[in-house]
């Protein structure tokens, strides 16, 4: 039995991407990154709730480029499970399955992601005369 | 003629006893989440630089804890779906798994209570 020659599963090192498991996985990744970022979130509730100092404490985290960093990958992060995630209600009303139409939905939403979450930046930047 | 025998119909729903729920709250979850997710982005957008009175006095508007409740609420449950699922998927030896099933529920139900107390305090102030 040992020697049967069957189709193995292919190892992911030697697999040719393809963009419907990059999207497939990214939105998982994308998913439990953004529960860690729920904690941001929540910190920055608790500390306006809290008073003056605690929020200039997080605030002054925000601000920093590494808070900032975060802050950026955070965002990029909710617009592809955004976008992904709408691709997955189009897909359990059954729609969207034909394999072309599936790499244009995935490559559509690593687009929008990219492009919404610059906006994003851009308009509160402009917003909010951060410096 | 139902091709089910007497025994697949009593056991239906599947071995979890759930049939579709969990997949079900997933995506009535996710739904919710797109307005929400928008509205609350608004509101972070319109909060940058602003100074502690502002964003306290924003955050106390009976609009904004609505939006932020329902926000946490359906945030929360979608996160506690999700990382389950993560959880089944990779963790294969029995114990640890349960741990770690248990560990995400608390850590949602941790987390998200906070965060829905922090808008109350908000709200009602004190």
């Amino acid at each position: 039995m040992a020697n049967v020659e069957r189709p193995l599963s292919p190892h992911l090192q030697i697999y040719k991407p393809q963009i419907t498991m990059v999207t497939s996985i990214t939105h998982r990744i994308t998913g439990v990154a953004l529960a860690g970022g729920t904690l941001l979130l929540t910190w920055w509730l608790i500390a306006a709730a809290a008073g003056p100092d605690a929020y200039a404490t997080v605030n002054g985290f925000m601000e920093s480029w590494f808070g900032r960093l975060v802050l950026f990958g955070f965002t990029w992060a909710l617009f592809f499970h955004l976008c992904n995630g709408i691709r997955h209600l189009f897909w359990d009303a059954g729609k969207g399955f034909e394999l072309p139409a599936m790499r244009k939905s995935g490559m559509a939403a690593i687009i929008m992601s990219v492009v919404l979450t610059l906006l994003t930046w851009v308009v509160a930047y402009s917003m909010g005369g951060v410096s | 003629m139902s091709m089910r025998t007497p025994l697949k119909n009593v056991r239906h729903l599947g071995s979890a006893k759930e049939g579709t729920t969990h997949w079900w709250h997933q995506k009535v979850t996710a739904v919710a989440l797109i307005p929400l997710f928008v509205i609350a982005l608004a509101y972070v957008i319109s909060l940058v630089g602003a100074d502690y009175d502002r964003v306290r006095y924003i955050l106390s508007l009976p609009f904004t804890s609505l939006i932020l409740l329902l926000l946490i609420g359906a945030t929360f449950y979608h996160m506690k779906l999700g990382l389950q699922v993560v959880v089944e998927d990779y963790v294969h030896t029995e114990s640890t798994k349960v741990v770690l099933l248990m560990l995400n529920s608390f850590f949602c139900a941790i987390v998200g209570l906070a965060a829905a107390l922090a808008v109350l305090k908000l709200a009602f102030g004190g």
